[in-house]
């Protein structure tokens, strides 16, 4: 059987994605959750960005609404890739609640790097049940891992923490104003960190990035 | 209320997102203001989380290892590193500069 340009994409990306489930199942137990809530996050929230920025907060000693807001909000161009999927792939009414769970930025890439419909369909599937079945399992390894090897911080994992986060972030910084966003967004930060509660300052960044944007338009 | 609470109201947030986005009037689609923002958004929170994770230390800002993960991933980012690579170039750093003696 041959496997279709946009099939074989989505396997990659679903295996590339899936590998670094590792490091968010052993971060996310060194933030302090259980193997249980960590597998929990990835089968139901099932979108890497907020799951990093979720166990990121709660590891920083913010509350659960700062966690939650955060999250949500790293969650909002999700809603946006959703409105483009429908857009594009024209999908049955039936197939939309498990298209929804789908809908990240991986299934959304490999989705529109294809040329015909039916190819960006099968590309969306491909990539979102690669990446759901390899984040899935490699978050499992991760946090048993986590949990077996003891003291996280002495194996840098706080600094995988960070790194991880500038891999997330690299992508978007294509362009100008993207790279202004994100240095307002840093200084924001360090500016606000001793004064409010932990997580807070990240939401005062995001709404500032939002207040810049409509400034520099 | 527990974390486990909030894992669950976290998750159904994220889900309810997703699908908000299939059930949007396509006159916002063609709105340009949406896209924009949500990019915005990502980017900020993106750069505030990389920012925490680096630099905070509860309320306070702290100076230690954490930096050179900092560092050591923008370089890795910038040579094109994939993100597996990057996450690991973080921590193998982070290790050293502890086993150096840094904080």
């Amino acid at each position: 059987m041959k496997l279709s340009a946009a099939v074989q994409q989505g396997l990659w990306v679903g295996l590339a994605t899936g590998l670094y489930g590792i490091s968010f199942g052993a971060l996310s137990v060194a933030a302090g959750l259980d193997v249980a809530q960590t597998c929990a996050l990835s089968l139901l929230m099932f979108t890497g960005g907020s799951q990093f920025a979720f166990i990121g907060v709660i590891g920083g000693g913010g509350t659960g609404i700062a966690a939650w807001s955060a999250a949500s909000l790293l969650g909002v161009r999700n809603g946006v890739y959703g409105m483009r999927t429908k857009a594009m792939l024209q999908p049955k009414t039936a197939w939309i609640p498990a298209m929804a769970q789908l809908t990240i930025d991986e299934s959304m890439a490999v989705s529109s790097a294809q040329g015909e419909i039916a190819e960006q369909k099968r590309g969306f599937w491909a990539a979102g049940l690669a990446v759901y079945g390899f984040w899935n399992a490699c978050t499992l390894l991760g946090a048993l891992a986590g949990d077996a090897i003891g003291d996280l911080q002495a194996w840098g994992l706080d600094g995988a923490a960070v790194a991880a986060f500038v891999g997330l972030l690299w992508p978007h910084l294509k362009g100008r104003d993207p790279v202004v966003i994100a240095v307002a967004a840093a200084a924001v930060t360090i500016a606000t960190v001793p004064f409010v509660p932990p997580g807070v300052p990240i939401l005062i960044a995001g709404t500032v990035s939002v207040l810049l944007w409509w400034w520099r338009r | 209320m527990t974390t486990w609470a909030w894992i669950i109201v976290a998750a159904v947030t994220a889900y309810l997102t997703k699908f908000a986005g299939y059930l949007l009037p396509r006159k916002l689609l063609n709105n340009k203001a949406v896209p924009g923002i949500a990019a915005a958004l990502t980017v900020g929170l993106l750069a505030s989380l990389v920012i925490t994770n680096a630099l905070a230390s509860g309320q306070a800002l702290q100076l230690d290892s954490r930096l050179l993960a900092l560092a050591a991933a923008l370089i890795a980012a910038k040579l094109r590193a994939p993100f597996i690579v990057i996450v690991i170039v973080g921590a193998v750093v982070t290790a050293l500069g502890r086993m150096a003696g840094l904080p």
